[in-house]
């Protein structure tokens, strides 16, 4: 039976247990027919040439894995920022960990997504949010039809999360192979501060396919951080599709750091709906081995007055490789825009690949947009200076590449994870400098 | 200190040193002229062990330890430090970064543990002082921006900051203006003392005003073709090289 036969029957399987007169329901039916229609991605499509799913996709998956491991804390406290006090979802294959959670309901929502789907007095919020800033694409509709948990955040207006929220997805792998689908839904009305961290984690090397879709809306004035730490294990594999949805005077910045992982495809989009918005879209990468990391982006500007900022490092090693497809589409009446893009990339080496695609689509006459895109090595004459100094080649290596992802470091606003990722980067090289950048 | 016996050197299949012999003792200042394309600038990177200059003849001492089969960062483990014609710009490393990683790796090379912080401080601000620096500057990314007397400035408090045995200045004197000359040339004065050596590599005798030479030599295609005390800059200053290289023929 193929991965796609086995949905189909597992959603029959799963539809059994739904209200079959709820409006969900109905949404649910439409995006499990709208992914038989289309089936998986394939290279065929521009958006997938350069990352095949097909290795992943011959795999035994549990669709609905069993779920009695207990995790004990300490095993798994080296995953939460633990110098700082969080507010914490955790997800252990896909269910809730009450144990390992710290959620509320005071002045802010950070719950469940079950209970939203699942709770009359939801009910209208589903009605308003759910599905409306996703698209139509394949495995964001899977990832509809059988949405049942994740995280449900909401920031109502003029109030500010005390605390950054950590939204962590652990897979025990205790199956051969696990296929998780969490989905996110956070909305931040008018005023609304939040900073969120998102990771999905395996704890061993087993096969994880985890296809994890997010929604994000931004009313007036709402201002969101959001970090994406990708650093999972040799065998685990992430589709992320993030959506976000931006009224007028709206910020919202969006990191993503991909150091681990088998294959890792990040669809990031932004929809400007009012004026004055800012969208940034930043992100480290730095693999090794066969490891894959696509990023493809969208920045839809449809307001006056906007901006948008995106800068993307990749270092590529061994036979590691990379996308980043990125896709700035400017409406005819988005005028004084100012949007940026920029991706450089350093390949160290001579197998390691890159394919880069920047793409500018601009219908308005009156905007300020531009594009730069680099690809080369470790600079010669640097590291030269640097050893002529007493460093030593493989700490000069480290420090330029410390400093070229530094740019995108400096804008994390969460200290402790700054620190965290400066960290995640010294075990990356294996040299510790012994201070930030 | 340093002796360099008959060395040859090409870059890129391109013969540019062609048998310099060189002896620099503890102490002493050398300074090295010569026409543009004479070799001056690649005596330098020879000696500091730049990768893409091949030695292809002789050898290079220190100390009477052989170091031509060494890194970079073993020569300057040695106590080698070349201050750059062109330093290079790094975005994203601030100069006290750069400079507290260079000390503590030249520590870890000698199997001492890294400099406690309040020393570091200490002797950072210490030396900034004494090139005139300003703190602000400090954790600026390296290079990036810099004026280029401030690059220069930069070059010398790197080397203050090290404290190398032997220095070798790479026309530290292009792009400074004679303020900044006096500042620069001043801070070397005060590093330099009976165990140290350094080597002046400039065009003009301008430079050599400040910092003084026990030797000038001149390299003309490669080699040494003459060598004297400082008189022997003013004459160059005055006549050019043309009366050298009839004095050859």
């Amino acid at each position: 039976m193929s991965l796609k036969e086995k949905l189909q029957s597992s959603y029959l399987a799963f539809e059994d247990h739904l209200q079959a007169d709820s409006p969900l329901h109905d949404v649910r039916n439409k995006a499990m027919k709208s992914f038989e229609t289309k089936g998986f991605p394939s290279k065929k499509e521009e958006a997938w040439k350069y990352t095949s799913l097909n290795a992943l996709l011959n795999k035994e998956y549990s669709i609905f894995p069993k779920n009695d491991t207990a995790i004990e804390f300490k095993d798994v406290k080296k995953y939460f920022l633990n110098d700082i006090d969080t507010y914490k979802v955790v997800f252990i294959d896909g269910v809730y960990s009450s144990f390992l959670s710290q959620i509320t309901h005071d002045v802010i929502d950070v719950c469940l997504m079950s209970s939203a789907l699942n709770k009359s007095k939801y009910s209208s919020i589903i009605e308003t949010y759910f599905n409306k800033a996703a698209n139509s694409d394949s495995l964001t509709c899977l990832n509809t039809a059988f949405a049942k948990e994740g995280a449900y955040i909401r920031i109502a207006k003029h109030k500010e999360a005390q605390k950054p929220i950590e939204i962590i997805n652990f897979a025990t792998g205790t199956e051969a192979a696990t296929m998780l689908q969490p989905r996110n839904l956070i909305i931040v009305e008018e005023n609304a501060h939040v900073q969120i961290i998102e990771r999905h984690q395996s704890l061993n090397n087993n096969e994880v396919l985890t296809n994890s879709v997010t929604e994000i809306f931004l009313e007036k004035r709402a201002n969101v951080d959001y970090y994406k730490i990708q650093n999972d294990t040799q065998n685990a594999s992430l589709i992320d599709s993030t959506f976000i949805q931006q009224q007028r005077e709206s910020i919202c910045s969006v990191h993503t750091f991909s150091f681990g992982g088998k294959l890792t495809r990040n669809n990031l989009s932004f929809k400007q709906l009012g004026e004055h918005c800012d969208s940034i879209l930043n992100g480290v990468t730095m693999i090794e081995d066969k490891q894959h990391v696509d990023h493809n982006t969208l920045v839809h500007h449809i307001a006056e007055n906007c901006e948008s900022h995106q800068d993307y490092k990749g270092v590529f090693d061994d036979r590691s490789t990379g996308v980043f497809n990125g896709k700035v589409y400017v409406e005819k009446q988005a005028q004084k825009l100012d949007a940026f893009q920029k991706n450089n990339n350093i390949l160290i080496s001579n197998k390691a690949t890159i394919n880069a695609k920047p793409q500018l689509e601009i219908f308005a006459d009156d905007v300020k947009c531009s594009h730069g895109c680099t690809i080369g090595q470790l600079d010669q004459d640097a590291l030269f200076y640097l050893r002529s100094r007493g460093i030593a080649n493989k700490e000069a290596r480290a420090l330029l590449m410390y400093a070229f992802a530094n740019t995108v470091l400096e804008s994390v606003k969460i200290p402790e994870l700054k620190e965290r990722i400066n960290k995640l980067i010294a075990n990356k090289i294996g040299v510790n400098l012994g201070f930030d950048l | 200190m340093l002796q360099i016996k008959d060395v040859y050197a090409s870059v890129e299949e391109k013969d540019i040193l062609k048998g310099i012999s060189l002896s620099v003792n503890a102490g002493e200042v050398h300074a090295i002229m010569g026409p543009n394309g004479a070799g001056k600038s690649t005596l330098a990177s020879i000696i500091a062990g730049k990768e893409e200059f091949e030695l292809t003849k002789g050898h290079i001492t220190i100390d009477g330890e052989d170091i031509t089969e060494l890194d970079a960062e073993e020569r300057a483990h040695k106590g080698v430090f070349l201050s750059f014609q062109y330093p290079i710009e790094i975005p994203g490393v601030s100069v006290t970064n750069f400079i507290k990683t260079a000390i503590n790796e030249n520590r870890k090379a000698k199997g001492l543990k890294d400099m406690p912080a309040s020393e570091m401080l200490k002797k950072i601000k210490e030396k900034a002082d004494l090139l005139e620096i300003d703190r602000k500057f400090l954790s600026r990314s390296l290079n990036v921006g810099f004026s280029g007397g401030e690059k220069k400035r930069n070059e010398i408090f790197q080397m203050a900051m090290l404290e190398p045995k032997l220095a070798i200045l790479d026309e530290t004197d292009s792009g400074l203006d004679i303020d900044a000359l006096k500042v620069v040339a001043n801070g070397v004065n005060k590093l330099k003392n009976k165990d140290n050596a350094v080597i002046v590599i400039t065009h003009y005798q301008r430079l050599l005003d400040y910092i003084v030479p026990d030797f000038v030599h001149v390299i003309m295609d490669g080699k040494i073709v003459k060598s004297g005390t400082k008189q022997l800059a003013y004459e160059l200053e005055e006549k050019g090289y043309d009366w050298i290289k009839e004095e050859l023929v």
